[in-house]
């Protein structure tokens, strides 16, 4: 079992190491942040000093170990548009795009689960058959149509809503958060729905395929020969049951909704990481869009990470390959 | 005793009166939004038209421009030359800096030399310079190299910063980028200005309050101004019709039509200090991306002329612009100074024929092919004027092959490199606006001049284009202190590059803000968006 995490986390390390690579190979196609950030009378020796100093001229490989030396040290350098310490912009941006994130996940557990469940247990209602229809077009409409849709019906034509932004935030310690004022509050429906619609439809379409299977299992006819009420079959014994992938898809979508963010935050001005990375990206923002990448291929690392133990507890098959005196078979 | 009802509604109209009066008096908030955020609240940390203007709510300068970008007294109540060489600057006394400590000669020194240190980006005004100093409390005196009549308008911008606190809080120089430090001026901000930095929150929205103790008359009624980034152009404009804020700067030319029929909003369009040209490689032997070999069509002042005269564009404003650009032949727009109007005139568009018979005289019967290269996020359509160019060109035989891009990647390619070489470019547009001295002779020494790597004329002369009669007319009125003098030499240098059709001059954009009904504001046409003038109804 420890040799199985050990060498899944050497794995992890190389894959960071060739996202890093990759990105920094690619930066040189992004443009020069030079032109960015000096001013237009700004003379071409003053330019060329700025971009000798910034080592921008050297190579893809050795900026990458440049990046690598100064990143293991905590230090991600300045950021070229602001001026200020990277890591200190990331951290900042970090609580709207994880509070948005969870917000986002919830939206799409507590409302798509229901729904999948009804649509399940009634496949031929003609409800059933109205949310079926609905969830094709949570589907298929981008997310930033979505957004800009409803900013429309809710903030510009009944003002219930705020139309961008995060409202009122209360600080705690470093963390920044939107779930102690009401403004804070408002201002997460909108983006939230925006950004968990896509996992709604899929966790509703995932669960009312697994009840219909469940449904038609013997147990669930055993319970109803015993004469158990229909809430307690409905939700005692076949929800539970198809709960297992559901679960293991919404961890997984969880770090798809933070590294994924990023056009519900274009959207509705949401200060995360997400529009830090498009603002950085549209300014050869090197230094963030190096940190950023980083953290999210560590992201979906840690994910798969969780992934793998978790087919590990689930699967006695991938207990006894790894490890064990059976190894000496392959 | 018992009210009757007459008495009744007199007393709730007094009520209502009296209620609707002192939520008049109370709060006048201005939220306003725009696509990306002030990078900086450092006022030297870029040389950029928004930073420089926004902090300058909050950075006093020396002498700061009005409303029709005309030089007026702001920190400094005289200023003048002593001889060609030395500078004086008087101080206005009694002016507290927002923490209540008093402005004096140390403090201008102090920031200017700041202004010129490492880590800022306004070196560039400093050129002229030899020595800062100052001669009492109140007065500062500046010697420079060699005469330099512009050197008041080139440091209208530079805001003063308290000495004091930028020591105590180290930050006696803009932030370094070479070292993993913050700095603190960055964040914070002390200064002199109509407002107060209250609360500063990168990318999501900064908060200022008016200074109770400015030394000027507020033309404003604000008692609070909200700004917030917001990248997406809806967003913006659903936002500002929901009333969530009450003005957009850069509204996108495809809105304003909408705009302009909500009853609830005004939208105001004025014409920008930036000129958008085309220009021309006239520099190298033979053309890089053209199948004309072994020479170079556009080194023939009558090729240009053909290629001038082909390009309509009042049809670019027609179509491409919605109307929303001004065409020009200058190089400078109005509103800077030795702007000629007379000779802002367009020469008559050819005829197809008449241009491919030019260009036949010039040997080139069949036309010929080059490349183009564009911008396609710098300026307002941009990518969309260069496409109808190559569409007007291919009418009188000019083969241009486009190359739009984005812009970091497209200056590095067209500009000029270290060494002043030609950057790898054939055909190219540019916006060119002399920010800092809002003076032509800034456009001569940059764009038009001789490339010189000795004397840094001519950095973004991209096209290479010479003409040594007007070099050394451009040289003289950079140090000509006699203005009528000055401005002959000025109209005679503008007649040569324009006789010489050195550069096509398409247009200046026009600025597009949109504000709700009431909210007053002022609109230079620098770009600049001055809270001072700014009222709430």
């Amino acid at each position: 079992m420890i040799a199985f995490i050990l060498r899944r986390l050497l794995q992890s390390i190389a894959v960071l190491l060739a996202v890093g690579l990759v990105a920094f190979s690619l930066f040189r196609y992004v443009g020069d942040p030079i032109n960015a950030m000096v001013g237009q009378d700004t003379t071409m020796e003053q330019r060329e000093e700025l971009r000798t100093k910034l080592g921008l001229n050297d190579p893809a490989p050795i900026q990458f170990l440049r990046f690598l030396s100064n990143a293991a040290r905590g230090n991600f350098g300045l950021s070229y548009r602001t001026s200020e310490p990277v890591g200190r912009l990331i951290v900042e941006r970090m609580p709207a795009t994880l509070e948005l994130s969870f917000c986002a996940a919830l939206f799409a557990l507590f409302v798509g689960v229901p729904m999948g469940v009804y649509t399940g247990l009634y496949p031929k209602h003609w409800s059933s058959r109205l949310l079926q229809a609905v969830s094709l077009i949570g589907i298929s409409l981008p997310t930033f149509l979505i957004g800009i849709l409803l900013i429309l019906v809710f903030a510009v034509y009944l003002h219930w809503l705020p139309s961008f932004g995060r409202g009122q935030t209360v600080q705690i310690g470093w963390w920044t958060t939107n779930f102690l004022t009401i403004s804070g509050l408002k201002a997460l429906i909108l983006p939230s729905i925006t950004l968990g619609l896509f996992q709604l439809t899929l966790l509703m379409r995932l669960v009312r395929s697994e009840m219909l299977e469940v449904m038609r299992t013997d147990y669930i006819k055993f319970a109803r020969a015993r004469g158990l009420t229909n809430r307690a079959i409905n939700f005692g014994h076949a929800l539970k049951n198809t709960l297992v992938p559901v679960i293991t898809v919404t961890g997984l979508q969880l770090g798809a909704l933070i590294a994924f963010a990023i056009v519900t935050e274009t959207v509705f001005a949401w200060p995360g990481v997400g529009q830090l990375f498009i603002q950085s990206v549209q300014f050869s923002d090197i230094p963030v869009m190096a940190a950023y990448l980083l953290l999210i291929g560590l992201l979906f690392v840690l994910i798969n990470l969780t992934v793998d133990l978790l087919y590990f507890a689930v699967d006695p098959r991938l207990r006894s390959q790894t490890g064990g005196p059976r190894m000496a078979g392959h | 005793m018992t009210f009757n009802l007459r008495q009744s509604v007199a007393l709730a109209a007094i009520a209502c009166a009296g209620f609707g009066m002192t939520s008049l008096a109370e709060a006048k908030t201005f939220k306003w939004a725009n696509s990306g955020d002030v990078s900086s609240m450092d006022p030297y940390a870029r040389q950029e038209t928004f930073l420089l203007t926004f902090n300058s709510n909050i950075y006093d300068p020396l002498i700061r421009r009005d409303k029709n970008l005309k030089l007026e007294p702001a920190l400094a109540t005289k200023w003048g030359q002593t001889d060609p060489t030395t500078w004086f600057f008087d101080i206005r006394p009694g002016v507290k800096f927002h923490d209540g400590s008093p402005l004096t000669a140390d403090d201008v020194v102090f920031s200017l030399n700041r202004a010129n240190g490492p880590g800022s980006n306004m070196q560039s005004n400093f050129v002229s310079v030899k020595e800062i100093k100052k001669d009492g409390d109140m007065r500062v005196v500046v010697t420079t190299k060699y005469p330099d009549p512009l050197l008041a308008d080139k440091w209208a911008a530079l805001g003063m910063m308290s000495k004091a606190w930028a020591e105590k809080n180290n930050a006696q120089n803009s932030a370094d980028m070479t070292k993993n430090e913050e700095n603190f001026a960055t964040r914070n901000a002390m200064g002199t200005g109509p407002f107060m930095l209250k609360e500063r929150r990168a990318g999501e929205k900064t908060i200022l309050v008016p200074n109770p103790n400015w030394w000027d008359k507020p033309e404003h009624n604000l008692t609070e101004v909200i700004f917030a980034p917001v990248a997406n152009p809806a967003t913006r404009i659903a936002a500002l019709k929901a009333g969530d804020i009450d003005m957009t700067y850069e509204v996108p030319p495809a809105d304003t039509e909408t705009l302009k029929k909500d009853a609830n909003i005004k939208v105001m369009e004025g014409p920008e200090t930036r000129v958008v040209y085309l220009g021309m490689d006239q520099e190298r032997p033979e053309l890089l991306e053209s199948n004309v070999k072994g020479k170079n069509p556009f080194k023939d002042k009558n090729v240009r002329e053909a290629i001038h005269r082909s390009i309509d564009v009042d049809a670019i404003k027609r179509t491409v612009m919605r109307g929303q650009s001004f065409p020009t032949n200058l190089m400078v727009a109005p509103g800077i100074n030795g702007y000629m109007k007379d000779l802002d005139k367009r020469p008559a568009l050819l005829k197809p024929e008449e241009a491919k018979k030019m260009l036949a005289d010039a040997g080139y019967p069949n036309g010929f092919e080059v490349g183009m290269d564009c911008p396609n996020d710098r300026y307002v359509n941009d990518e969309k004027i260069c496409q109808a160019v190559v569409a007007m060109l291919a009418k009188i035989g000019v083969k241009v092959t486009l190359k739009a891009q984005t812009r970091n990647l497209y200056f590095a390619k067209i500009l000029r490199k270290n060494d002043l070489s030609p950057g790898e470019t054939s055909f190219y547009m540019l916006g060119w606006s002399p920010a800092q001295t809002y003076d032509v002779h800034n456009v001569f020494e940059a764009l038009i001049q001789t490339p010189n790597k000795a004397t840094k004329k001519g950095q973004f002369n991209a096209g290479g284009y010479s003409n040594p009669k007007l070099d050394a007319l451009a040289d003289k009125m950079e140090q000509e202190t006699d203005k009528a003098k000055r401005d002959a030499e000025i109209a005679e240098a503008t007649k040569l590059y324009v006789d010489d059709f050195a550069y096509i001059p398409l247009h200046q954009q026009a600025l597009v803000w949109a504000a709700r009904k009431n909210i007053d504001l002022v609109q230079p046409a620098d770009n600049s968006f001055p809270l001072r003038f700014v009222n709430v109804k």
